[in-house]
């Protein structure tokens, strides 16, 4: 494992712990009963499902543990785990299968 | 007694909040052992954990520490993912935002996906809960799973520093995001920010910095919007 600066480290987890707290005091606590409007919670609905499937695409044609090279154990327990979790809607069965997949392939593979 | 019955109210959380442990545990573990594997101290894991509070932009931030990224786009992205809480928080404002400022305060830190869901829900359906009751249930719906997430995450990082190399690690994480994408598919909007944040991520990979990432989810955030209101439209 490569070694991380502290300073670096602690950074994050002091601006994370700050602006996470800042994101769920701002409206219960500044904007109090005040409406909010509707464009911005529009926008807001989709965050998460935006940036989280943006920050794994990449990982998944590209996987840095195989210097880039698309990788078929890799893709298919990312199928499979994006599957199940649409179709059980739960998050810890799509986890457990994907997991079984990529090391049921990898042990047929390598 | 105002206070007999919010204590009942607390109880009746803490009982709609306990089927969470079983989500609470196995991730706080998850994260606990991504972040020995990350090259982050047990002080450092726990601070982590206990002070953000938010697993999807725990794990956001370790991805994006261990690809090198700069310190302000790993910021920035991880508070992106975090925006929900805003979302919960703007939501659950006109139900509690009558409590002492103080109160809301505290529960400000405790809003997760879990407190929120489970709150919103007895809220609607009860709509003549008063404020301390509200806010005695939300704190109770917490209550079973702050405590176990770190327990969790220091057993996580405990075992980490255990597991070999071999174990592929490294595409646990990219797991685990794509199992939560599942269930958040609820409408077609959703899907459709999701697809166009995919698509653009993909193509401004070779943009420095990470900053792929930003402009990818500001373009899957600006298409779902735009597909609920045109959803919205075909329906009037």
């Amino acid at each position: 494992m490569t070694q991380v600066d502290p300073t670096t480290i602690w950074i994050i987890i002091i601006g994370l712990a700050i602006g996470s707290y800042a994101l769920r005091f701002t409206f219960i606590g500044l904007v109090g009963d005040r409406p909010m409007p509707p464009w911005l919670l529009r926008h807001l609905r989709y965050t998460a499902v935006a940036i989280i499937p943006a920050l794994i695409a990449p990982l998944v044609v590209w996987p840095a543990a195989t210097n880039g090279q698309p990788d078929v154990p890799r893709m298919a327990s990312a199928a499979v785990a994006l599957t199940v979790g649409i179709v059980t809607k739960n998050v810890l069965a799509a986890i457990f299968s994907g997991a079984a997949t990529l090391y049921g392939l990898l042990y047929l593979v390598g | 007694m105002a206070s007999a019955t919010s204590k009942s109210y607390f109880w009746k959380g803490f009982r709609d909040g306990s089927p969470f442990v079983f989500v609470a545990i196995p991730f706080g573990t998850l994260f606990g052992v991504f972040a020995t594997e990350a090259g982050l101290n047990i002080v450092q894991t726990m601070a982590f954990s206990a002070t953000v509070f938010a697993g999807a932009a725990q794990f956001t931030a370790l991805q994006l520490l261990q690809d090198n990224t700069p310190t302000i786009i790993i910021l920035i992205s991880a508070l992106a993912v975090n925006l929900r809480v805003a979302m919960y928080s703007a939501s659950l404002t006109p139900y509690l935002g009558a409590a002492p400022l103080w109160q809301r305060a505290c529960a400000a830190y405790l809003i997760v996906d879990q407190s929120y869901a489970c709150s919103v829900v007895r809220f609607e359906k009860e709509p003549d809960m008063s404020v301390p009751q509200r806010m005695a249930y939300f704190v109770g719906s917490v209550t079973p799973i702050t405590p176990l997430w770190l327990i969790a995450t220091y057993l996580g990082a405990v075992l980490g520093t255990q597991i070999p190399d071999s174990w592929a690690l490294d595409f646990a994480l990219p797991i685990t995001f794509l199992s939560m994408i599942g269930p958040m598919m609820r409408t077609l909007a959703h899907v459709v920010a999701a697809l166009v944040a995919i698509v653009v991520a993909l193509l401004t990979v070779g943009v420095p910095f990470n900053l792929g990432l930003l402009i990818a989810g500001a373009a899957g955030m600006i298409a779902g919007a735009q597909a609920e209101l045109q959803l919205d439209r075909k329906k009037t």
